[in-house]
């Protein structure tokens, strides 16, 4: 059974040539078949995880670890990281100037499978995948996430999420910018994925609405940088009632 | 590609406007335009028109110490039905009016060439098939004249490649009649030893339609011209390019737009990758809108992509306006790195790092190839580029 283990997190950003800790120890663990929620303000640094564990160049790790099935993740290249079967989906996806949808999904699908998938049938898969997620077929020929909306970039990193089949995948704010029926058609994608039962899903938010659609058997608050508490569904409920501010003025000590 | 406009690496990006100005395009030559070479004095390499070029790689095009070499270069001109392919002596009376030599290298060229080539496409003849033709070089020097020319409302694509080794010198007509229709594509695949120096002359017709798809992968040195100018109202210019500039190559594009005719035209797009330590790219873009061009229309653009240490791009956008009653006129130029935030997506979903940075080139360049519209040319290029990334990158 796949496991993503993160101990003991540190990492940090240059910024404006100061170096800046961001993640301060996080702790967590991610089972096939889990769905864990974080949840935080604005800057407490859920993108600097999700980035930090797809091995984004710019954040360094100052202290910890991460195992993935006991490999060690931080000494994989970012292209290793995606093969071993880490999946990030972007909180803001990247145009990629005159490489088409379907060229770049083929190359990705080829590279993650370790062979190039048979044409007839990739053709038909991704035609299926793409009409699942309500998106018009026109986008295979479109260049990658150029003129795209907030709500079809995502679309198209769920779709990415269906063809490439993680052991964990990693959703940082798959929600936000999302109107209420692209918010209901991407969770259903996310869905179908999990319920395969063999994803372990990290799904970064800022808001409880996706939790409507989306049911983690956990939920985590992240502030300034560290887990400060950890629950089960009903913390999210919490959440939505209380805002994160008994987190953020410092009222818990994790 | 970061919208970077200027990066350091030794790269400079300088633009202009000029409006109702002296024409600084004509002023800042040397000398005149002429077709002969005693009229241009043995260039040093500080004129406006030079300096960016090394001339001491020129194996002697520019101070007349080059002599053609009889078999140094075999051209090979395919032809469709209806197309009149001839070999002419100098006198022949239609060599040199689409436009006169502006530098000491064409005017040698126009002055030491023995025979011309002469392809004559009739009015209103369309042709389904292009044109080609083969420039191979075999190590020699060669001083070379070319004429398309294209009757009232025909249509026809030319391609041209060249490979080998060679050290030529060349200038080349297009005359658009009315109506007509010209698409050039010139490759320049040369192998690593080769010098290529040549002006590109193009008149367009009344309501004629001119493009030319530049494509520079090889040679030591190569420099070209493209120059264009109108005849008649409603023509169309446009000027795609694209060049990958490896170390140690010297690749530059000189332009000159001159609207010289109201209501025509032009649409300049070049875009160039750079690698390797001395590789250097030149794009000059001159566009001159002359006092008459009334209700001109023209955009140009260069873009290039710096894919490693010690490459340096020389970009500079010229556009000078003579009269206010115009379309429009815009230029752009910019210069970047490879953007980190498109290969971490790549890889990101599993691509290793030099197939997704051949992506990324590959897209740069295929952005300018999807806008030539056609589909075969599209094709054959994006295959080209493949092989060379393949090789290359
Ligand atoms: N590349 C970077 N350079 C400089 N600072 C950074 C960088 N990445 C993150 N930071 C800083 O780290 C902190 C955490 O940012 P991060 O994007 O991880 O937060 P977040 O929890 O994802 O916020 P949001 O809810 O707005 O998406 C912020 O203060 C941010 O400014
Ligand atoms: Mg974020």
């Amino acid at each position: 059974m796949a496991t993503l283990e993160i101990r003991d997190l540190h990492v940090t950003v240059e910024a404006d040539n100061a170096t800046k800790e961001i993640l301060k120890g996080v702790d967590l663990t991610v089972k096939q078949g889990e769905t864990h929620a974080i949840m935080g303000p604005n800057g407490s640094g859920k993108s600097t995880l999700a980035y930090s564990l797809a091995g984004h160049p710019k954040y360094t790790i100052t202290g910890g670890t991460v195992l993935l099935d006991g490999e060690d993740v931080l000494e994989m290249s970012v292209d290793e990281r995606a093969r071993a079967g880490l999946f990030l989906a972007m909180q803001y996806p990247v145009e990629v100037p005159g490489v088409s949808v379907s060229n770049f999904l083929r190359t990705s699908a080829t590279a993650i499978r370790g062979e190039a998938p048979k044409l007839r049938t990739w053709v038909k898969e991704v035609k299926e995948a793409m009409q699942r997620l309500n998106m018009d077929p026109s986008f295979a020929e479109r260049n990658v996430n150029e003129g795209f909306s907030g709500g079809e970039k995502k679309r198209h990193e769920i779709l990415q999420l269906e063809l490439l089949k993680p052991k964990v995948a990693i959703l940082d704010e798959t929600d936000s910018g999302l109107d209420v029926d692209a918010l209901r058609v991407v969770s259903e994608g996310v869905n179908r994925v999990r319920e395969t039962g063999e994803v372990g899903t990290l799904l970064i938010t800022h808001y409880t609405r996706i939790l409507r659609y989306i049911k983690p058997d956990f939920v985590h608050v992240f502030s300034a940088g560290r887990i400060v508490e950890s629950g089960g569904a009903e913390l999210a409920d919490k959440l939505e009632n209380e805002g994160y501010e008994a987190y953020t003025k410092g009222g818990v000590s994790a | 590609m970061a919208e970077a406009q200027n990066i350091p690496v030794g790269s400079t990006t300088a633009g202009q406007i000029a409006v109702a100005a002296e024409s600084t395009v004509a002023t800042r030559m040397s000398a005149p335009p002429s077709f002969d070479v005693a009229d241009f004095p043995v260039p040093h390499g500080r004129e406006e028109e030079w300096r960016f070029t090394p001339l001491e790689r020129l194996r002697g095009l520019h101070d007349g110490t080059a002599a053609a070499t009889g078999d140094g270069l075999k051209v090979d001109v395919q032809a469709p039905e209806g197309v009149t392919v001839e070999t002419v002596g100098r006198d022949d009376a239609r060599l040199g009016k689409a436009g006169t030599p502006v530098d000491r290298v064409a005017a040698q060229a126009y002055s030491a060439f023995e025979k011309a080539g002469v392809i004559t496409v009739p009015k209103e003849t369309v042709l389904t098939e292009p044109i080609r033709i083969a420039v191979h070089g075999e190590g020699g020097t060669a001083f070379a004249h070319q004429v398309i020319e294209l009757g009232a409302f025909a249509e026809a694509v030319v391609v041209i490649d060249h490979t080998g080794d060679a050290v030529l010198a060349a200038n080349v007509d297009y005359i658009l009649g009315d109506g007509a229709k010209l698409t050039v594509v010139s490759v320049q695949d040369w192998d690593d030893k080769a010098v290529h120096v040549a002006q590109h002359n193009a008149l367009v017709g009344r309501d004629a339609s001119f493009k030319s798809v530049v494509v520079t992968f090889g040679g030591d040195v190569v420099r070209l011209h493209p120059r264009v100018q109108y005849a008649g109202t409603g023509g169309e210019a446009e000027l795609f390019g694209l060049y990958f500039t490896d170390a140690g190559q010297h690749q530059e594009h000189r332009l000159l737009v001159d609207h010289n005719t109201p209501h025509c035209k032009s649409n300049v797009v070049y875009k160039g990758a750079l690698q390797g330590e001395g590789a250097h790219a030149v794009w000059i873009g001159d566009v001159l809108i002359e006092a008459k061009a009334e209700g001109t229309d023209t955009y140009e653009m260069n873009r290039n992509l710096v894919l490693t240490d010690g490459a340096r791009v020389d970009s500079v956008p010229n556009l000078e306006i003579e009269t206010g009653e115009i379309v429009g006129a815009g230029h752009a130029s910019a210069t970047g790195r490879f953007d980190d935030e498109q290969l971490f997506y790549l890889m990101a979903r599993g691509i290793p790092a030099e197939e997704a940075r051949r992506l990324v080139v590959r897209g740069f360049f295929a952005e300018l190839v999807q806008q030539i519209g056609l589909d075969d040319i599209e094709e054959r290029l994006l295959e080209k580029i493949d092989e060379e990334l393949e090789a290359s990158v």
